[in-house]
């Protein structure tokens, strides 16, 4: 396929993942992959109600079975400590065996250990339970009057403004569940070591929070809960939390006295973990017949399970994108039989951009203005919210750079009017923007005799290359080649390090990687105050008879993170060529183009905002859990039925930058990628139907039946 | 999944000696067998291995092409034969499934492989055709895969595969052998319609074992074309599909077969769009005649309803293909 690359030249080509080789050749250990000596092995089964109360679970059969070890349930399984005595809140997170209530359909009710994983597998098969069922509710549409509200009604300025608009739209817009579906299934290894004392591998974004958690639900100290996971093979914010499979580990470690090994199958990933809430969204647009926004009235339901509120900033996009004088808010929470949802890639935000910027899109017809012109002309200079100056935005740029790529100019304004080789051609284009934080990390950096260099925090690196960016920060600072860095991370019994999540882990743990590198570089000018220029370390330490000199530094987000609006910004462009008797949606074409602050390492950088962007194509195209409301329960829970993008639905892409330093978030002027990479895709797509077809498809996914 | 005994047969006779015993089930490529005894759907007490047996050849006959029952899949659509004389059944099958499922799955298999109707998976929910009397979850439930052509009020599942659409247009014939002998019978009769009894998908005998199957040959080779659509570019079962195979001479259709996928209980022969074809000029107006005079008597539930509007719109466009029009 040709290939058009145009990276923007300043962007150094940065060097290739540190742990790329291991990932390749099946060197990097992921969590299921420890030999863990003596390792039992835990499989967990589902309810098969979405509500009701647990009457009985049949183990005999199971416990029968040839190597069964224990088959624990609400009714004989020891309650975890760190569940008993608090006043139950309300809502919370899922208690593993705590009570006889039943939520959602698949909701664990037994856990079985056996001495091999298939003898648990078969065993699991046997066990059986009766209930007396409740009336459950799953329909998301039918229950858009049950909404709760967790998060208040946003106003700016007049709450009438839309009544007077010149131009006018309204339009509802609906995401359907989407499930992370990483490829790595979630997995969990627990060993107790002493009465007080626990290892644990376990697939996290957050090693320091998944011993926290764990400790907690133990009643362990947190210093005696060792938790790993140096390898993550893609989590998308599924690994956010400790969830009740984590908890069964431990729990049923503890029972047979044994290490225990819990790997969740591909069905279970769709109810054990989280996903991306649906929800429906309604946006009412008013503008000036020039074009200038004078009304957003933003609606939103987005789905939460029945024992706990999950919320996410769908609506926020609205309250800060546009230069807009009058803008409402709404959002509320609809508790259904279902398991809770979790952050995934661009939470909140992507739904709501999904609608916004399709309803942007709509209002460019509408006004007969090219949508980039649209947007353009309600460009917001300072946050709208707040007034606060920007640290730093280029999004005006990033439009120039993606219409460019893409080639915009081919674009007609009248839907329907292009075709190649029989197939209907549009184009579409969507932005995203996505808050940018720094927040607190430690990073050790031992500088070794031989001159290599050693950089430790507790960080996990889920796959966008944070250990990479780690060491091509330090290289930069010290001088060194990358080679000679060795980067470890993911375990709780180093430095102190943030999660793994809102695109915030380069720019907090490469800002400390950072802080860390120069100290250590005057610590040694320290040794020799008469060094000047490169400084030879090895000699160094050899003259001052030292095996290694290092630092631990701890390094903190600044005051100008008060002064300034922070935020990353994006724009995707997406051709797509539309088969006008089948309904079939080709992507063409699809950039991304990010003004993210400095690019610390183009290619991790490229293959982040890249992936982002095939995640947006699938939400936009193809992925839907589907629950059978008699039932409760998901009827695609595979990978044969749910679908993700395969390599033949991903065209020619591009991911572009605008790498200029933000000068204010922190002292390597990155800022955040994972989440704008995804946030605005969607509607990218739809936009890109809609001008090819004259179509508008306003209920994701767009499948060939809807465009038909 | 249960245990169960596994055995290689050494011999054809060795395999029709083990499956004569209730409980014993063929394994193949095992890429739709193993799924379903995974999943609880089968629990065969005995799985006997027929890939070593000498069943994979593919030939020319006098008469037309002979294709083993063992033969990959992926090595047919690449099989210089099969191109050469039956370019459709090459693009059908590589329409279907992926590369890896493709390298593992065989043509018997193929033909056998179950229903991918969700209900008829997963054990907690009704399903006549896993589990006769329970209901058929589909019914009224999550519908939009299942059948707009004679579907029963027992069943309204489809038979997934690519292939056998491919082979149902090119007239091929399934070549079956039992305790009595071998059988010959024309694809299009292969697979049934639910009507009362949806755990039968097909009309192979207990105890008989296929072998192989025969296309005859024919003139459709420059003028054919399978028409896939479907929710992603590749790796997933059709919406509808459509396999067009025509036989044009100076610009009028002497010869026409259509088959559909994805909407029937088993491959959908058009055998009146067919008729509808012939002495007609090879022009978009027949085509969208025959894909009329197709879809009489569809009928659709509260999910598949567009398939009622793609199937048409897919047979004019596969005889846009298949007549070089496209
Ligand atoms: C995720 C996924 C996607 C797929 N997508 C598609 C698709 O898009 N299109 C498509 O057409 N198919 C698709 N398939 C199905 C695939 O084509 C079948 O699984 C495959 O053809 C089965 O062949 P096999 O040799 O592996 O059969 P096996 O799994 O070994 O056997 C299947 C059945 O056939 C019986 N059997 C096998 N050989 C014989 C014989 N000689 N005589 C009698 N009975 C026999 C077995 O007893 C068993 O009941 C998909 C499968 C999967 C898992
Ligand atoms: S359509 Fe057939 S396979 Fe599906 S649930 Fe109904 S009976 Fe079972």
């Amino acid at each position: 396929m040709e290939s058009k690359t145009m990276k923007t030249p300043s962007v150094p080509e940065g060097m290739s993942r540190v742990d790329g080789r291991m990932k390749v050749t099946g060197r990097a250990k992921y969590s299921a992959e420890y030999a863990v000596k003596g390792l039992t092995y835990a499989v967990m089964v589902g309810s098969t109600i979405a509500k009701g109360t647990l009457k009985a679970v049949d183990t005999k059969k199971a416990e029968g079975a040839p190597g069964i070890l224990a088959v624990l349930t609400y009714f004989n399984a020891p309650k975890v400590p760190g569940y008993q005595g608090d006043t139950p809140p309300p809502k919370g997170p899922l208690r593993l065996f705590y009570d006889d209530q039943i939520y959602f359909n698949g909701q664990p009710i037994a856990i079985v250990v056996a001495d091999t994983f298939e003898r648990a597998l078969f065993a699991a098969s046997l066990v059986s339970a009766t209930y007396v069922k409740g009336d459950h509710q799953t329909d998301l549409k039918a229950n858009l009057a049950n909404g709760i509200t967790t998060r208040k009604d946003y106003l700016r300025g007049q709450d009438d403004a839309y009544k007077t608009a010149a131009v006018k739209i309204e339009q509802e817009y609906t995401l359907p569940t989407e499930v992370h579906n990483p490829t790595e299934l979630h997995a969990t290894i627990a060993r107790w070591d002493a009465d007080d004392k626990l290892s644990v591998w376990t697939k996290s974004q957050g090693v320091m929070a998944s011993q926290r958690n764990i400790a907690q639900a133990f009643k362990l100290e947190p210093t005696n809960v060792r938790v790993t996971s140096p390898f993550v093979g893609g989590a998308f914010g599924a690994a956010l939390r400790t969830w009740p499979h984590e908890i069964a580990a431990v729990l049923a470690a503890q029972v047979v006295k044994k290490p225990v090994k819990l790997v969740l199958g591909r069905a279970d990933m769709f109810t054990a973990v989280g996903y991306r809430p649906q929800c429906w969204q309604k946006i009412s647009l008013g503008a000036s017949a020039d074009g200038k926004l004078t009304s957003i009235v933003h609606e939103a339901a987005g789905q939460t399970s029945a024992y706990e509120n999950f919320t996410e900033g769908v609506v926020n996009i609205s309250q800060l994108m546009y230069a807009c004088p009058n803008v409402i808010t709404r959002y509320k929470i609809i508790p259904l039989n279902v398991n809770t949802p979790t952050p995934m890639r661009g939470p909140g935000e992507a739904t709501g951009a999904y609608a916004l910027e399709s309803a942007m899109d709509e209002l460019s017809y509408a006004l007969n203005i090219d949508p980039i012109e649209l947007r353009l002309r309600n460009y917001a200079d300072t946050d709208p919210d707040s007034g606060k100056p920007y640290s730093s935005k280029y999004l005006n740029e990033a439009y120039k750079l993606g219409a460019d790529w893409i080639g915009w100019d081919k674009r007609s304004q009248k839907p329907g009017s292009v075709t190649e080789n029989g197939w209907l051609a549009g184009y579409g284009m969507g932005a995203g923007m996505f808050g940018a934080y720094r927040s607190n990390a430690t990073v050790k950096a031992i500088m070794m005799a031989d001159g290599s260099l050693e950089l430790q925090t507790a960080v996990t690196d889920i796959g966008p290359g944070t250990g990479t960016a780690m060491a091509t920060i330090a290289s930069e600072v010290m001088g060194i080649p990358g080679d000679k860095i060795r980067i470890t991370i993911g375990d709780s019994s180093l430095p102190p390090s943030p999660t793994q999540g809102g695109s915030s882990v380069t720019s907090t743990v490469g800002s400390a990687v950072n802080d860390a590198c120069k100290e250590l570089i005057e610590k040694f000018k320290q040794l020799d105050s008469t060094a000047t220029g490169n400084l030879d370390y090895v000699k160094l330490l050899r003259d001052h008879n030292l095996t290694q000199l290092d630092v631990t530094t701890t390094s903190k987000g600044g005051p100008d993170m008060a002064k300034y609006a922070m935020y990353s910004w994006s724009v995707h462009f997406i051709k797509v060529l539309v088969n006008p008797a089948t309904g079939v949606v080709k992507i063409d074409k699809a950039v991304s183009v990010a003004d993210c602050g400095r690019v610390v390492s183009h290619k991790t950088a490229r293959s982040q905002i890249i992936g982002g962007t095939i995640m947006g194509i699938g939400m936009a195209l193809m992925e839907e859990a589907v629950i059978d409301h008699r039932y409760g329960r998901l009827v695609n829970n595979n990978f044969a039925d749910y679908h993700v993008p395969i390599q033949a639905d991903i065209p020619q892409s591009e991911a572009l930058f605008v790498n200029k330093t933000d000068p204010y978030i922190n002292p390597i002027g990155a800022k955040g990628m994972g989440e704008i990479a995804t946030i605005g895709v969607a509607a990218a797509v739809a936009n890109a139907v809609y001008n090819a077809t004259g179509k508008r498809v306003r209920e994701l996914p767009i499948t060939p039946d809807k465009v038909v | 999944m249960k245990q169960f005994q596994y055995v290689r047969a050494a011999s054809q006779q060795d395999a029709l000696a083990a499956i004569a015993k209730p409980g014993t089930k063929i394994i193949a490529g095992g890429t739709n067998l193993v799924d379903l005894m995974k999943r609880g759907v089968t629990a065969p007490d005995k799985l006997v291995d027929i890939t070593h047996l000498p069943l994979k050849g593919i030939a020319a006959t006098k008469t037309g092409l002979h294709i083993g029952t063992l033969a990959l899949n992926s090595v047919v659509s690449e099989n210089s034969l099969v191109l050469a004389k039956q370019p459709l059944l090459a693009m059908a099958l590589k329409a279907g499934a992926s590369p890896q499922l493709r390298n593992m799955a065989t043509v018997g298999g193929n033909m056998m492989q179950r229903t991918r109707c969700s209900y008829f998976y997963d054990t907690t929910m009704p399903c006549n055709k896993r589990e006769p009397g329970t209901g058929c979850g589909a019914m009224e439930g999550y519908n939009r895969m299942h059948a707009i052509f004679g579907a029963s009020g027992q069943c309204i599942a489809v038979h997934p595969s690519d292939m056998c659409v491919g082979l149902a247009a090119l007239d091929a014939v399934v070549i079956v052998t039992g305790k009595k002998g071998e059988r010959r019978i024309p694809m299009t009769e292969f697979h049934r319609l639910p009507g009362d009894h949806p755990e039968n998908d097909n009309h192979l005998a207990p105890g008989e074992l296929i072998i192989g199957v025969e296309i005859p040959d024919n003139n459709f080779a420059k003028n054919s074309y399978y028409l896939k659509v479907r929710d992603r570019q590749s790796y997933a079962f059709a919406l509808v599909s459509v396999a067009a195979a025509l036989d044009i001479s100076g610009g009028l259709i002497k010869q026409a077969r259509l088959a559909m996928g994805g909407v029937a209980h088993k491959p959908w022969r058009l055998f009146e769009a067919e008729k509808s074809l012939i002495g007609k000029p090879a022009t978009e107006d027949s085509f969208k005649n025959a894909a009329q005079i197709a879809m009489q008597g569809a009928k659709a539930y509260e999910y598949n309803a567009f398939k009622l509007r793609l199937a048409p719109a897919s047979i004019t466009e596969a005889l846009k293909h298949a007549a070089g029009a496209v």
